[in-house]
Protein backbone atom coordinates (compact mmCIF):
# COMPACT_ATOMS: atom_id res chain seq x y z
CA UNK A 1 0.00 0.00 0.00
CA UNK A 2 1.38 3.41 -0.90
CA UNK A 3 1.42 6.24 1.58
CA UNK A 4 1.23 9.94 0.65
CA UNK A 5 3.47 12.17 2.75
CA UNK A 6 5.01 15.65 2.42
CA UNK A 7 8.48 15.62 0.87
CA UNK A 8 9.68 17.38 4.03
CA UNK A 9 9.33 14.08 5.93
CA UNK A 10 12.13 12.42 3.95
CA UNK A 11 14.20 15.26 2.51
CA UNK A 12 15.82 18.60 3.27
CA UNK A 13 16.47 21.48 0.89
CA UNK A 14 18.25 24.80 0.47
CA UNK A 15 17.62 27.65 -1.97
CA UNK A 16 20.14 30.07 -3.47
CA UNK A 17 20.03 32.88 -6.02
CA UNK A 18 22.13 34.39 -8.81
CA UNK A 19 20.49 37.18 -10.75
CA UNK A 20 17.03 36.03 -11.83
CA UNK A 21 17.98 32.35 -11.52
CA UNK A 22 17.24 30.29 -8.43
CA UNK A 23 18.64 26.93 -7.45
CA UNK A 24 17.15 24.56 -4.93
CA UNK A 25 19.04 21.48 -3.79
CA UNK A 26 17.07 18.59 -2.32
CA UNK A 27 18.68 15.76 -0.31
CA UNK A 28 17.20 12.54 1.04
CA UNK A 29 17.74 12.22 4.80
CA UNK A 30 18.18 8.48 4.20
CA UNK A 31 19.97 7.20 1.07
CA UNK A 32 17.26 4.56 0.58
CA UNK A 33 14.82 7.34 -0.41
CA UNK A 34 17.07 8.86 -3.09
CA UNK A 35 15.49 6.91 -5.94
CA UNK A 36 12.03 8.09 -4.84
CA UNK A 37 13.20 11.69 -5.16
CA UNK A 38 14.65 10.96 -8.60
CA UNK A 39 11.38 9.37 -9.74
CA UNK A 40 8.95 11.86 -8.25
CA UNK A 41 10.65 15.26 -7.97
CA UNK A 42 11.14 16.02 -11.64
CA UNK A 43 11.52 19.30 -13.55
CA UNK A 44 8.19 18.53 -15.25
CA UNK A 45 6.45 18.24 -11.90
CA UNK A 46 7.95 21.51 -10.58
CA UNK A 47 6.93 23.27 -13.78
CA UNK A 48 3.42 21.87 -13.56
CA UNK A 49 2.96 22.76 -9.88
CA UNK A 50 4.85 26.04 -9.60
CA UNK A 51 4.92 27.25 -13.22
CA UNK A 52 3.36 30.61 -12.38
CA UNK A 53 6.47 31.41 -10.30
CA UNK A 54 9.14 29.27 -12.01
CA UNK A 55 8.55 30.83 -15.41
CA UNK A 56 11.69 29.67 -17.26
CA UNK A 57 13.26 26.32 -18.11
CA UNK A 58 14.12 23.96 -15.23
CA UNK A 59 17.27 21.84 -15.25
CA UNK A 60 17.98 19.00 -12.81
CA UNK A 61 21.41 17.64 -11.82
CA UNK A 62 21.81 14.36 -9.93
CA UNK A 63 24.42 13.66 -7.23
CA UNK A 64 23.82 10.04 -6.20
CA UNK A 65 26.79 9.86 -3.79
CA UNK A 66 25.20 12.70 -1.80
CA UNK A 67 21.62 11.42 -2.27
CA UNK A 68 21.01 14.84 -3.73
CA UNK A 69 19.30 16.62 -6.62
CA UNK A 70 20.01 20.17 -7.74
CA UNK A 71 17.30 22.14 -9.54
CA UNK A 72 18.27 25.20 -11.53
CA UNK A 73 15.23 27.39 -12.11
CA UNK A 74 15.60 30.07 -14.77
CA UNK A 75 13.52 33.24 -14.54
CA UNK A 76 12.21 32.13 -11.18
CA UNK A 77 12.90 35.17 -8.98
CA UNK A 78 10.41 37.71 -10.32
CA UNK A 79 13.36 39.77 -11.59
CA UNK A 80 16.00 38.94 -8.97
CA UNK A 81 17.23 40.51 -5.76
CA UNK A 82 17.55 44.09 -7.00
CA UNK A 83 14.37 44.09 -9.09
CA UNK A 84 11.69 41.87 -7.58
CA UNK A 85 8.77 43.35 -5.64
CA UNK A 86 8.54 40.16 -3.59
CA UNK A 87 9.50 40.57 0.08
CA UNK A 88 11.58 37.43 -0.41
CA UNK A 89 13.52 38.85 -3.33
CA UNK A 90 16.22 36.16 -2.98
CA UNK A 91 13.66 33.33 -3.19
CA UNK A 92 15.04 31.92 0.09
CA UNK A 93 11.67 30.31 0.77
CA UNK A 94 11.55 28.37 -2.52
CA UNK A 95 13.13 25.47 -0.60
CA UNK A 96 10.09 25.27 1.68
CA UNK A 97 7.83 25.49 -1.35
CA UNK A 98 9.41 22.40 -2.89
CA UNK A 99 9.40 20.55 0.45
CA UNK A 100 5.62 21.04 0.55
CA UNK A 101 5.18 18.70 -2.44
CA UNK A 102 3.52 15.39 -1.67
CA UNK A 103 5.26 12.17 -2.55
CA UNK A 104 4.12 8.57 -2.68
CA UNK A 105 6.03 6.20 -0.45
CA UNK A 106 5.74 2.59 -1.66
CA UNK B 1 41.52 29.02 7.97
CA UNK B 2 38.31 30.44 9.38
CA UNK B 3 35.39 32.53 8.21
CA UNK B 4 34.80 35.82 10.03
CA UNK B 5 31.67 36.82 8.12
CA UNK B 6 29.47 35.24 5.47
CA UNK B 7 27.58 38.35 4.44
CA UNK B 8 27.64 42.10 4.91
CA UNK B 9 25.59 42.24 8.11
CA UNK B 10 26.92 39.05 9.70
CA UNK B 11 27.52 38.70 13.45
CA UNK B 12 30.79 39.85 15.00
CA UNK B 13 31.15 37.76 18.19
CA UNK B 14 31.71 34.40 16.39
CA UNK B 15 34.50 36.09 14.39
CA UNK B 16 36.11 37.42 17.56
CA UNK B 17 35.97 33.93 19.07
CA UNK B 18 37.67 32.45 15.98
CA UNK B 19 40.33 35.15 15.82
CA UNK B 20 41.01 34.75 19.54
CA UNK B 21 41.26 30.98 19.93
CA UNK B 22 40.98 29.44 16.44
CA UNK B 23 44.74 29.11 15.90
CA UNK B 24 44.20 30.37 12.35
CA UNK B 25 46.61 31.17 9.55
CA UNK B 26 43.92 33.20 7.81
CA UNK B 27 40.50 34.61 8.59
CA UNK B 28 38.26 35.63 5.71
CA UNK B 29 35.35 38.08 5.89
CA UNK B 30 33.07 37.63 2.87
CA UNK B 31 30.72 40.58 2.90
CA UNK B 32 29.78 41.41 -0.67
CA UNK B 33 26.68 40.17 -2.49
CA UNK B 34 24.91 41.39 -5.62
CA UNK B 35 22.64 43.41 -3.36
CA UNK B 36 25.39 44.86 -1.14
CA UNK B 37 27.69 45.92 -3.98
CA UNK B 38 24.73 47.76 -5.48
CA UNK B 39 24.17 49.43 -2.10
CA UNK B 40 27.85 50.46 -1.98
CA UNK B 41 27.71 51.94 -5.47
CA UNK B 42 24.63 53.91 -4.47
CA UNK B 43 26.33 55.24 -1.31
CA UNK B 44 29.41 56.24 -3.25
CA UNK B 45 27.23 58.25 -5.64
CA UNK B 46 25.97 60.30 -2.70
CA UNK B 47 29.37 60.55 -0.94
CA UNK B 48 32.52 59.61 -2.93
CA UNK B 49 34.40 58.82 0.30
CA UNK B 50 31.94 56.00 1.15
CA UNK B 51 30.83 52.81 -0.58
CA UNK B 52 32.66 50.27 1.59
CA UNK B 53 31.05 47.97 4.16
CA UNK B 54 29.41 50.02 6.94
CA UNK B 55 30.67 47.57 9.61
CA UNK B 56 34.30 47.75 8.42
CA UNK B 57 35.56 50.01 11.18
CA UNK B 58 33.79 48.12 13.98
CA UNK B 59 35.01 44.76 12.70
CA UNK B 60 38.61 45.88 12.24
CA UNK B 61 38.83 47.64 15.60
CA UNK B 62 37.71 44.44 17.30
CA UNK B 63 39.54 41.81 15.24
CA UNK B 64 42.91 43.31 14.30
CA UNK B 65 44.53 43.03 17.77
CA UNK B 66 43.82 39.26 17.77
CA UNK B 67 45.18 38.94 14.21
CA UNK B 68 48.39 40.63 15.34
CA UNK B 69 48.67 38.51 18.52
CA UNK B 70 48.08 35.20 16.69
CA UNK B 71 49.85 36.00 13.42
CA UNK B 72 46.64 35.53 11.43
CA UNK B 73 46.20 37.30 8.11
CA UNK B 74 42.84 38.87 7.38
CA UNK B 75 41.30 38.88 3.91
CA UNK B 76 38.07 40.67 3.08
CA UNK B 77 36.01 42.10 0.24
CA UNK B 78 34.61 44.74 2.60
CA UNK B 79 36.15 47.34 0.28
CA UNK B 80 32.96 46.85 -1.76
CA UNK B 81 32.55 49.81 -4.12
CA UNK B 82 35.50 51.76 -2.62
CA UNK B 83 38.43 49.51 -1.62
CA UNK B 84 41.00 52.32 -1.43
CA UNK B 85 38.91 54.34 1.02
CA UNK B 86 38.41 51.14 3.01
CA UNK B 87 42.17 50.44 3.02
CA UNK B 88 42.89 53.93 4.32
CA UNK B 89 40.30 53.50 7.04
CA UNK B 90 41.83 50.17 8.12
CA UNK B 91 45.32 51.70 8.19
CA UNK B 92 43.92 54.47 10.34
CA UNK B 93 42.25 52.04 12.73
CA UNK B 94 45.42 49.92 12.98
CA UNK B 95 47.44 53.07 13.75
CA UNK B 96 45.07 54.07 16.54
CA UNK B 97 45.30 50.55 17.97
CA UNK B 98 49.09 50.90 18.06
CA UNK B 99 49.64 48.06 15.57
CA UNK B 100 52.86 49.54 14.18
CA UNK B 101 54.27 47.82 11.11
CA UNK B 102 50.96 46.31 10.08
CA UNK B 103 50.80 46.07 6.29
CA UNK B 104 47.50 46.63 4.52
CA UNK B 105 47.17 45.72 0.86
CA UNK B 106 44.34 46.95 -1.33
CA UNK B 107 43.40 44.97 -4.43
CA UNK B 108 41.55 46.93 -7.12
CA UNK B 109 41.01 46.50 -10.82
CA UNK B 110 37.50 45.12 -10.55
CA UNK B 111 35.95 48.44 -11.59
CA UNK B 112 35.65 47.97 -15.36
CA UNK B 113 33.20 50.76 -16.13
CA UNK B 114 35.66 52.10 -18.73
CA UNK B 115 35.61 48.81 -20.64
CA UNK B 116 31.89 49.06 -21.38
CA UNK B 117 30.64 50.48 -24.65
CA UNK B 118 27.38 50.81 -26.59
CA UNK B 119 27.74 47.26 -27.95
CA UNK B 120 28.29 45.60 -24.55
CA UNK B 121 25.71 42.81 -24.35
CA UNK B 122 23.67 42.53 -21.16
CA UNK B 123 22.47 39.06 -20.27
CA UNK B 124 18.95 38.71 -18.84
CA UNK B 125 17.49 41.75 -20.56
CA UNK B 126 19.27 40.26 -23.62
CA UNK B 127 20.12 43.57 -25.25
CA UNK B 128 23.05 45.92 -25.70
CA UNK B 129 23.96 48.71 -23.32
CA UNK B 130 22.88 51.23 -25.96
CA UNK B 131 19.43 49.66 -26.32
CA UNK B 132 18.96 49.53 -22.55
CA UNK B 133 19.13 53.35 -22.47
CA UNK B 134 19.88 53.70 -18.76
CA UNK B 135 22.89 55.42 -17.16
CA UNK B 136 25.44 52.99 -15.68
CA UNK B 137 26.08 53.38 -11.94
CA UNK B 138 29.05 51.00 -11.94
CA UNK B 139 30.45 47.84 -13.50
CA UNK B 140 32.55 45.37 -11.51
CA UNK B 141 34.33 42.28 -12.76
CA UNK B 142 34.72 39.23 -10.56
CA UNK B 143 38.49 39.04 -9.95
CA UNK B 144 40.14 35.78 -8.89
CA UNK B 145 42.71 34.85 -6.27
CA UNK B 146 45.68 36.35 -8.15
CA UNK B 147 45.74 39.86 -6.64
CA UNK B 148 45.33 38.52 -3.10
CA UNK B 149 48.14 35.98 -3.61
CA UNK B 150 50.40 38.84 -4.74
CA UNK B 151 49.45 40.82 -1.64
CA UNK B 152 50.24 37.86 0.64
CA UNK B 153 53.57 37.33 -1.14
CA UNK B 154 54.35 40.93 -0.21
CA UNK B 155 53.64 40.02 3.41
CA UNK B 156 50.35 41.86 3.77
CA UNK B 157 48.66 41.33 7.14
CA UNK B 158 45.32 42.61 5.87
CA UNK B 159 44.05 42.35 2.29
CA UNK B 160 41.12 44.54 1.28
CA UNK B 161 39.35 43.97 -2.02
CA UNK B 162 36.28 45.01 -3.93
CA UNK B 163 34.53 42.49 -6.16
CA UNK B 164 36.43 39.20 -5.99
CA UNK B 165 34.69 35.87 -6.50
CA UNK B 166 33.76 34.62 -3.03
CA UNK B 167 35.67 31.29 -3.10
CA UNK B 168 38.75 33.09 -4.44
CA UNK B 169 39.08 34.89 -1.10
CA UNK B 170 39.74 31.46 0.44
CA UNK B 171 41.67 29.88 -2.43
CA UNK B 172 44.21 32.73 -2.33
CA UNK B 173 45.70 31.98 1.12
CA UNK B 174 45.82 28.26 0.24
CA UNK B 175 47.70 28.97 -2.99
CA UNK B 176 50.04 31.20 -1.04
CA UNK B 177 50.72 29.00 2.00
CA UNK B 178 50.98 25.71 0.06
CA UNK B 179 52.66 27.32 -2.97
CA UNK B 180 50.07 25.85 -5.34
CA UNK B 181 50.58 27.17 -8.86
CA UNK B 182 47.61 29.04 -10.33
CA UNK B 183 47.40 26.46 -13.12
CA UNK B 184 47.36 23.46 -10.80
CA UNK B 185 43.70 23.11 -11.77
CA UNK B 186 43.02 20.10 -9.56
CA UNK B 187 44.10 21.95 -6.43
CA UNK B 188 42.41 25.13 -7.59
CA UNK B 189 39.22 23.05 -7.86
CA UNK B 190 39.77 21.57 -4.40
CA UNK B 191 40.53 24.97 -2.83
CA UNK B 192 37.50 26.46 -4.56
CA UNK B 193 35.27 23.76 -3.11
CA UNK B 194 36.64 24.50 0.37
CA UNK B 195 36.15 28.23 -0.21
CA UNK B 196 32.63 27.67 -1.46
CA UNK B 197 31.76 25.70 1.70
CA UNK B 198 33.28 28.40 3.92
CA UNK B 199 32.10 31.57 2.20
CA UNK B 200 28.70 31.83 3.91
CA UNK B 201 30.07 31.30 7.43
CA UNK B 202 27.29 29.86 9.63
CA UNK B 203 25.49 28.37 6.63
CA UNK B 204 27.80 25.35 6.95
CA UNK B 205 27.66 25.21 10.77
CA UNK B 206 23.90 25.01 11.30
CA UNK B 207 22.68 28.46 10.24
CA UNK B 208 20.05 28.76 7.46
CA UNK B 209 19.34 25.11 8.27
CA UNK B 210 17.35 24.59 11.48
CA UNK B 211 13.79 23.32 11.05
CA UNK B 212 12.47 22.33 14.47
CA UNK B 213 11.33 18.74 14.65
CA UNK B 214 12.99 17.89 11.34
CA UNK B 215 16.46 19.39 11.49
CA UNK B 216 17.16 20.25 15.12
CA UNK B 217 20.11 22.53 15.81
CA UNK B 218 21.28 23.46 19.28
CA UNK B 219 22.10 26.98 20.34
CA UNK B 220 21.90 29.13 17.21
CA UNK B 221 22.12 32.01 19.69
CA UNK B 222 25.87 31.39 19.78
CA UNK B 223 26.42 29.54 16.51
CA UNK B 224 30.12 29.08 15.76
CA UNK B 225 31.64 30.12 12.45
CA UNK B 226 33.50 27.47 10.43
CA UNK B 227 37.12 26.39 10.39
CA UNK B 228 38.71 24.51 7.48
CA UNK B 229 41.72 22.39 8.40
CA UNK B 230 43.27 22.08 4.96
CA UNK B 231 45.95 19.60 3.89
CA UNK B 232 48.53 20.37 1.17
CA UNK B 233 46.73 17.95 -1.17
CA UNK B 234 43.53 20.03 -1.04
CA UNK B 235 41.49 17.78 1.20
CA UNK B 236 40.06 19.34 4.33
CA UNK B 237 38.02 18.96 7.45
CA UNK B 238 35.21 21.42 8.09
CA UNK B 239 34.66 22.01 11.79
CA UNK B 240 34.04 24.72 14.39
CA UNK B 241 35.32 25.71 17.82
CA UNK B 242 34.31 23.66 20.85
CA UNK B 243 31.80 25.37 23.07
CA UNK B 244 30.03 27.15 20.21
CA UNK B 245 26.46 26.51 19.06
CA UNK B 246 25.24 25.02 15.81
CA UNK B 247 26.44 21.82 14.15
CA UNK B 248 28.65 20.60 11.32
CA UNK B 249 27.35 17.35 9.86
CA UNK B 250 26.83 15.70 6.48
CA UNK B 251 23.49 17.48 6.03
CA UNK B 252 24.81 21.01 6.67
CA UNK B 253 27.82 20.44 4.43
CA UNK B 254 25.74 18.92 1.61
CA UNK B 255 23.30 21.82 1.63
CA UNK B 256 26.11 24.35 1.48
CA UNK B 257 28.01 22.41 -1.21
CA UNK B 258 25.21 23.10 -3.70
CA UNK B 259 24.24 26.56 -2.40
CA UNK B 260 24.04 28.96 -5.37
CA UNK B 261 25.54 26.26 -7.61
CA UNK B 262 24.09 25.49 -11.03
CA UNK B 263 25.85 22.62 -12.84
CA UNK B 264 27.90 20.98 -10.03
CA UNK B 265 30.36 19.64 -12.63
CA UNK B 266 31.08 23.12 -13.96
CA UNK B 267 31.29 25.70 -11.19
CA UNK B 268 32.90 28.65 -12.93
CA UNK B 269 35.11 31.05 -11.02
CA UNK B 270 37.83 33.38 -12.32
CA UNK B 271 40.40 30.80 -11.06
CA UNK B 272 39.15 27.47 -12.34
CA UNK B 273 36.32 25.43 -13.80
CA UNK B 274 35.64 23.50 -10.63
CA UNK B 275 33.88 20.15 -10.52
CA UNK B 276 32.01 19.32 -7.28
CA UNK B 277 30.02 16.47 -8.84
CA UNK B 278 32.27 13.74 -7.45
CA UNK B 279 32.73 15.37 -4.02
CA UNK B 280 33.09 12.93 -1.13
CA UNK B 281 31.96 13.81 2.37
CA UNK B 282 32.66 11.76 5.47
CA UNK B 283 31.69 12.20 9.07
CA UNK B 284 34.86 12.22 11.21
CA UNK B 285 33.18 12.55 14.61
CA UNK B 286 31.16 15.26 16.29
CA UNK B 287 31.12 18.49 14.26
CA UNK B 288 33.85 17.27 11.89
CA UNK B 289 33.25 16.47 8.21
CA UNK B 290 36.02 15.65 5.77
CA UNK B 291 35.74 16.75 2.16
CA UNK B 292 37.63 15.47 -0.87
CA UNK B 293 37.10 14.47 -4.49
CA UNK B 294 36.84 17.89 -6.15
CA UNK B 295 38.28 18.24 -9.63
CA UNK B 296 39.24 21.21 -11.71
CA UNK B 297 40.05 22.15 -15.29
CA UNK B 298 41.28 25.33 -16.91
CA UNK B 299 39.80 28.65 -15.82
CA UNK B 300 37.32 30.48 -18.08
CA UNK B 301 38.71 32.97 -20.58
CA UNK B 302 35.96 35.47 -19.80
CA UNK B 303 35.19 37.11 -16.48
CA UNK B 304 31.68 37.86 -15.29
CA UNK B 305 30.89 41.53 -14.81
CA UNK B 306 27.96 42.92 -12.84
CA UNK B 307 26.67 46.14 -14.37
CA UNK B 308 24.56 48.33 -12.10
CA UNK B 309 21.97 50.87 -13.23
CA UNK B 310 19.87 53.40 -11.41
CA UNK B 311 16.76 51.47 -10.42
CA UNK B 312 14.71 54.41 -9.19
CA UNK B 313 12.89 54.01 -5.90
CA UNK B 314 11.35 51.11 -4.02
CA UNK B 315 8.36 52.25 -1.97
CA UNK B 316 6.84 49.89 0.59
CA UNK B 317 3.94 50.50 2.97
CA UNK B 318 2.28 48.20 5.51
CA UNK B 319 -0.80 48.16 7.73
CA UNK B 320 -2.28 45.43 9.90
CA UNK B 321 -5.73 44.01 10.65
CA UNK B 322 -6.43 41.41 13.31
CA UNK B 323 -9.33 39.48 14.85
CA UNK B 324 -12.53 38.24 13.17
CA UNK B 325 -12.74 39.27 9.50
CA UNK B 326 -9.11 40.40 9.41
CA UNK B 327 -8.46 38.79 6.05
CA UNK B 328 -11.56 40.33 4.42
CA UNK B 329 -10.71 43.78 5.78
CA UNK B 330 -7.09 43.51 4.63
CA UNK B 331 -8.17 42.36 1.19
CA UNK B 332 -10.54 45.34 0.97
CA UNK B 333 -7.70 47.67 2.01
CA UNK B 334 -5.45 46.39 -0.79
CA UNK B 335 -8.24 46.85 -3.33
CA UNK B 336 -8.73 50.45 -2.18
CA UNK B 337 -5.01 51.25 -2.47
CA UNK B 338 -4.83 49.73 -5.94
CA UNK B 339 -7.87 51.61 -7.19
CA UNK B 340 -6.89 54.97 -5.71
CA UNK B 341 -3.35 54.79 -7.07
CA UNK B 342 -4.69 54.17 -10.55
CA UNK B 343 -7.72 56.46 -10.57
CA UNK B 344 -6.84 59.30 -8.20
CA UNK B 345 -3.09 59.52 -8.87
CA UNK B 346 -3.02 58.14 -12.42
CA UNK B 347 -0.17 55.75 -11.62
CA UNK B 348 0.34 52.94 -14.16
CA UNK B 349 3.46 51.38 -12.59
CA UNK B 350 3.16 47.76 -11.41
CA UNK B 351 1.90 47.60 -7.84
CA UNK B 352 2.27 44.52 -5.68
CA UNK B 353 -0.16 44.02 -2.80
CA UNK B 354 0.54 41.17 -0.38
CA UNK B 355 -1.52 39.84 2.49
CA UNK B 356 1.11 38.86 5.05
CA UNK B 357 -0.32 35.93 7.00
CA UNK B 358 -2.37 34.76 4.00
CA UNK B 359 -0.22 35.13 0.91
CA UNK B 360 2.98 37.11 0.56
CA UNK B 361 6.26 35.33 -0.21
CA UNK B 362 4.41 32.71 -2.27
CA UNK B 363 1.69 35.14 -3.39
CA UNK B 364 2.33 34.50 -7.10
CA UNK B 365 1.24 30.88 -6.63
CA UNK B 366 -1.93 31.64 -4.69
CA UNK B 367 -2.58 31.47 -0.98
CA UNK B 368 -2.48 29.14 1.99
CA UNK B 369 -5.59 27.99 3.87
CA UNK B 370 -8.20 30.63 4.71
CA UNK B 371 -8.97 31.90 8.13
CA UNK B 372 -5.90 33.84 9.26
CA UNK B 373 -6.92 36.32 11.92
CA UNK B 374 -3.75 38.44 11.93
CA UNK B 375 -3.04 39.90 8.52
CA UNK B 376 -0.74 42.67 7.38
CA UNK B 377 -1.10 44.35 4.01
CA UNK B 378 2.15 45.18 2.30
CA UNK B 379 2.08 47.28 -0.87
CA UNK B 380 5.21 47.77 -2.96
CA UNK B 381 6.10 49.74 -6.05
CA UNK B 382 9.37 50.28 -7.93
CA UNK B 383 9.42 53.50 -9.88
CA UNK B 384 11.81 56.09 -11.34
CA UNK B 385 9.48 58.78 -9.98
CA UNK B 386 9.80 59.35 -6.23
CA UNK B 387 6.38 61.02 -6.19
CA UNK B 388 4.73 57.75 -7.14
CA UNK B 389 6.37 56.01 -4.18
CA UNK B 390 5.29 58.86 -1.89
CA UNK B 391 1.73 58.59 -3.15
CA UNK B 392 1.73 54.86 -2.36
CA UNK B 393 2.80 55.55 1.22
CA UNK B 394 0.19 58.30 1.50
CA UNK B 395 -2.60 56.04 0.28
CA UNK B 396 -1.74 53.24 2.70
CA UNK B 397 -1.42 55.63 5.65
CA UNK B 398 -4.72 57.34 4.82
CA UNK B 399 -6.45 53.97 5.25
CA UNK B 400 -6.12 54.62 8.98
CA UNK B 401 -9.16 56.92 8.83
CA UNK B 402 -10.67 56.23 5.41
CA UNK B 403 -10.17 52.45 5.13
CA UNK B 404 -11.72 49.34 6.69
CA UNK B 405 -12.29 49.07 10.45
CA UNK B 406 -9.50 48.55 12.89
CA UNK B 407 -6.38 49.09 10.79
CA UNK B 408 -3.23 49.80 12.81
CA UNK B 409 0.53 49.73 12.78
CA UNK B 410 1.27 51.73 9.64
CA UNK B 411 4.89 51.75 8.46
CA UNK B 412 6.18 53.20 5.21
CA UNK B 413 9.63 53.28 3.66
CA UNK B 414 11.16 54.59 0.44
CA UNK B 415 14.65 53.55 -0.61
CA UNK B 416 16.61 54.25 -3.75
CA UNK B 417 17.34 51.15 -5.73
CA UNK B 418 19.94 49.82 -8.18
CA UNK B 419 19.29 47.28 -10.95
CA UNK B 420 22.05 44.82 -11.83
CA UNK B 421 22.69 42.75 -14.94
CA UNK B 422 25.61 40.61 -16.07
CA UNK B 423 27.98 40.78 -18.98
CA UNK B 424 31.34 39.15 -19.75
CA UNK B 425 34.75 40.65 -20.46
CA UNK B 426 37.87 38.94 -21.81
CA UNK B 427 40.24 38.38 -18.90
CA UNK B 428 43.15 39.75 -20.93
CA UNK B 429 41.58 43.20 -20.54
CA UNK B 430 41.55 43.01 -16.74
CA UNK B 431 44.41 42.86 -14.26
CA UNK B 432 44.42 43.35 -10.51
CA UNK B 433 46.20 46.36 -9.08
CA UNK B 434 47.89 46.37 -5.70
CA UNK B 435 48.36 49.29 -3.31
CA UNK B 436 50.34 48.80 -0.11
CA UNK B 437 49.70 50.88 3.00
CA UNK B 438 52.12 50.47 5.93
CA UNK B 439 51.09 51.54 9.41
Amino acid sequence: MTQRIPLREIAHARAGDKGNRSNVSVFAFDAKHYSILVDQITPERLKQTFGALFTGPIQRYLLPQLSGLNFVLDEALEGGVNESLNLDSHGKSWSSLILSLEIELP
Amino acid sequence: MGTGAGFSADRLDPAVDLARRGNLNAIVFECLGERTLAAGLREKLVDPSLGYNPLLETRMRTILPFCRANNTCLITNMGAANPLAAGNLVANVAGKLGLQGMRIAVVTGDDVTDLLNDNTRLFEPGCTLKDFEQPVVGANAYLGAEGIVQALQQKADVVITGRVADPSLFLAPLQHFFEWQYNDWMRAGAGTMIGHLMECAAQVTGGYFADPGYKNVDDLVSVGFPIAEVQPDGTAIITKLTGTGGCVDLRTVKEQLLYEVHDPARYLTPDVTADFSSARLNSEGVNRVSISGAHGTERPQELKVTVAFDGGFLGEAELSYAGPGAEERARMANEIVDERLRHVHGIRTTLRCDLIGVSSLHHTLGQYEMGSKDVRIRCAIRTPDRNEAENLLWEVESLLCCGPAGGGGYRGNIQSSVLTYSTFVDRAQISPRLDILDV
